[in-house]
């Protein structure tokens, strides 16, 4: 395994490839205003890989949605910039945004496997994309040769381009999906949970493509996911969301071997493991609060065994714990050791 | 002293193709599969989709119909309860004895019903007990699954529930008559992580006061070891290993497991990716050939695999079972 250079140093006066910065995302619905992303902020370099994890609901998906500007109607910008290569994502018009995305950012979403047109081949559906987004257009010639690359790139036999949907596998249809997403050659890739539906087998194998790409092509990717086990395996930095708050944030070595916000060190200690001792999971008590009204101070008060008073009323902003680890946290010193033995 | 005895079980879904949908064959969803569950012991059965494990639950709580084998469920007076053929006047006791758990809360629970109603239905076809006995039995339930206050929970419609306390509600309605073997399909995937590891709990600890054995299915190796006393390994229909779970862990025997396990992701950055030894994705088992099943994609395949019929599920030492040529009987 290479070990890639801590990505967490921002150099002063260069544009990192994506920069997030004090993010405000709600959805106006009935019941009243759901505070869905609360105050993000994050970055991203060329060839990174990040995981943004995070039980349902913690609005992992609304900050991969609001990159693209993908986000439902009902969800409005209140604040914050989405930075692309220095430029502001929220600014651009409906048009501009449309040459963005899929060009520059391409998503892999969770199910996406299911989301192909039946009736046409899975080859011709790709070409699609590439006509659209090339201009002037690759000649025929050129998009075929860049389609075998494509569907070897992705681990398939370059024949499965005049197949329909149907006659694939869960597994081909999503490494397929990958080829759609790399075919405009984006800069990066979101991943939403793009191995969830699939068997650990299928899963490691599609990981370890994934992988061998973004090494190959340079690309930075951004995994969301509820699973923790993927996350430690394929990202180099990781974020934790808690109720639309971003809480923990750092290199995925720091964070998994000594998470310093409650949340993380809980969410962490929940995963059983098939290998090391046989640990108990610790169970993490009580459910998110309803962002229609949540609580005062930190979110997570509620739920944290280390809670003071300062918690239930002083909102902690992130601090830097370490020098590649930040965490929203007055009490940060308090949160245990990782693996120490449970009862 | 085994509970439950599972003998050369088979299970055959037709295949039709065409314009006229004929039979062009059969999937062996469950072939010539072998176990036993103990008393109060808790056997995990996992593998990939499409291996056979739902069927072979299904199959335990008679919502399938095997086309070969029994399943005998051990009575107290010390005779066997032939669950296939099953007679009519055993049927009430069978549905007493052997309950089940599914994997998804929200379509497994009537939606017009309370929590209270629910969890009475299995006491009112029992006929156990009369209105304040059952109301004292179902509050005593509540609490134990952690439902608590009962009064709080008991009229309350499943969509007033969020998805781990349904699950609650579902271990509740399959434990209150007190059964002796619980098949549980999944009950924690469609969970969150957080609160998995509560459900999980929750279902051993029961399990453990109330001496109830678990046929516990699942894709997830990682929860089966904390869950299951042993594990038995699925591929295509076939059962290709057994063993206690830390042992089988430690040191699987038989390829297909190794590779299961190999392809596992482990939450920790320091240590190297998962490495997957085997190409390809698991297929159906239609017509299958009599050689091993896993001839195909197995990375030790020698001649005798290729020439012989699949391998029985043997003992190789150690209580541990494998059904693979190349594992020498040697462990002792």
């Amino acid at each position: 395994m290479t070990s890639r250079r801590l990505p967490l140093e921002i150099s002063a006066g260069q544009a990192r490839l994506l920069e997030v910065d004090g993010l405000v995302m709600r959805y106006d619905t009935e019941a009243g205003e759901v505070s869905a992303v609360e105050n993000v902020s994050f970055s991203l370099g060329r060839g990174e890989s990040m995981g943004l994890v995070g039980e349902s609901g913690c609005g992992k998906t609304s900050v991969a949605l609001s990159l693209l500007r993908l986000a439902p109607e009902n969800a409005r910008y209140q604040s914050g910039s989405v930075l692309w290569e220095g430029m502001d994502l929220l600014e651009l018009s409906d048009q501009e945004m449309r040459e963005y995305r899929w060009a520059e950012i391409s998503m892999v979403f969770q199910g996406a496997m299911n989301a192909w047109n039946p009736v046409y081949r899975v080859g011709e559906q790709i070409r699609e994309a590439m006509d659209h987004h090339f201009d002037p257009p690759l000649s025929t010639v050129e998009t075929s040769r860049r389609m075998d690359r494509l569907f070897n790139l992705v681990g398939l036999d370059p024949a499965v381009q005049n197949r329909y949907p149907h006659e694939l596998s869960g597994g081909m249809r999503q490494r397929a999906v990958i080829a759609m997403a790399l075919s405009c050659e984006p800069k990066l890739i979101i991943a939403d949970e793009p191995t969830t539906a699939l068997d650990v087998i299928v899963q490691a194998q599609i990981l370890e493509e994934l992988k061998e790409i973004q090494e190959d092509l340079g690309l930075s990717i951004l995994y969301i996911s509820h699973d923790m086990a993927v996350i430690a395996q394929v990202t180099d930095i990781i974020g934790v969301m808690y109720a639309g708050k971003l809480v923990e944030f750092g290199s995925t070595r720091d964070v998994f071997h000594g998470p310093r916000h409650p949340y993380s060190y809980l969410l962490l200690s929940s995963i059983p493991s098939v290998t090391g001792p046989r640990r108990r999971p610790v169970s993490l008590e009580g459910t998110p609060p309803n962002l229609l009204a949540p609580p005062a101070g930190c979110r997570f008060h509620p739920r944290c065994p280390w809670a003071t008073e300062q918690c239930r009323t002083d909102e902690p902003p992130m601090m830097q714990i370490g020098p590649s680890q930040w965490a929203a946290c007055w009490n940060s010193e308090q949160v245990p050791e990782m693996g120490e033995q449970l009862p | 002293m085994s509970l439950v005895r599972v003998e050369g079980l088979r299970r055959l879904f037709p295949v039709s193709a065409g314009l006229f949908r004929r039979s062009t064959g059969f999937v062996h969803a469950v072939d010539s599969v072998n176990f036993e569950i103990g008393m109060g012991e808790s056997l995990g059965l996992v593998g990939e989709s499409g291996c056979g494990k739902t069927t072979t639950g299904r199959m335990l709580v008679r919502l399938e119909q095997p086309d070969e084998g029994r399943i005998l469920l051990s009575q107290p007076d010390g005779t066997d309860m032939d669950v296939v053929e099953l007679r009519s006047d055993q049927r009430t006791e069978f549905r007493r004895q052997v309950q089940m758990i599914f994997q998804d809360p929200y379509e497994s629970i009537n939606p017009r019903r309370t929590v209270y109603e629910t969890i009475a239905e299995p006491l009112l076809i029992h006929r156990i007990g009369d209105l304040s006995t059952r109301e004292q039995q179902i509050r005593e339930m509540l609490r134990k699954v952690g439902l608590a206050p009962p009064e709080s929970f008991m009229f309350r419609f499943p969509h007033e529930l969020s998805g781990g306390q349904r699950q609650r509600v579902a271990i509740a309605r399959a434990l209150i008559l007190q059964p002796r073997l619980v098949v549980a399909d999944e009950p924690t995937s469609m969970l969150d992580v957080s609160i998995r590891i509560s459900i999980m709990e929750l279902m051993s600890q029961l399990a453990k006061e109330m001496g109830v054995a678990y046929l516990y299915i699942t894709h997830d190796l990682a929860v089966a070891r904390y869950m299951c006393d042993r594990i038995a390994v699925m591929y295509l229909g076939k059962v290709v290993e057994i063993g206690a779970t830390e042992e089988l862990l430690a040191n699987p025997l038989h390829p297909y497991t190794q590779a299961l396990l190999s392809a596992v992701p482990v939450p920790d950055p320091a240590l190297p990716p998962p490495e997957v030894r085997i190409k390809g994705g698991i297929g159906k088992a239609v017509n299958p050939a009599p050689e091993c099943r896993f001839v195909d994609r197995c990375p030790q395949a020698a001649d005798v695999c290729r020439t012989t019929p699949h391998p029985p599920l043997e003992d190789k030492g150690g209580r541990r079972l494998v059904s693979c040529h190349l594992v020498e009987a040697s462990r002792h």
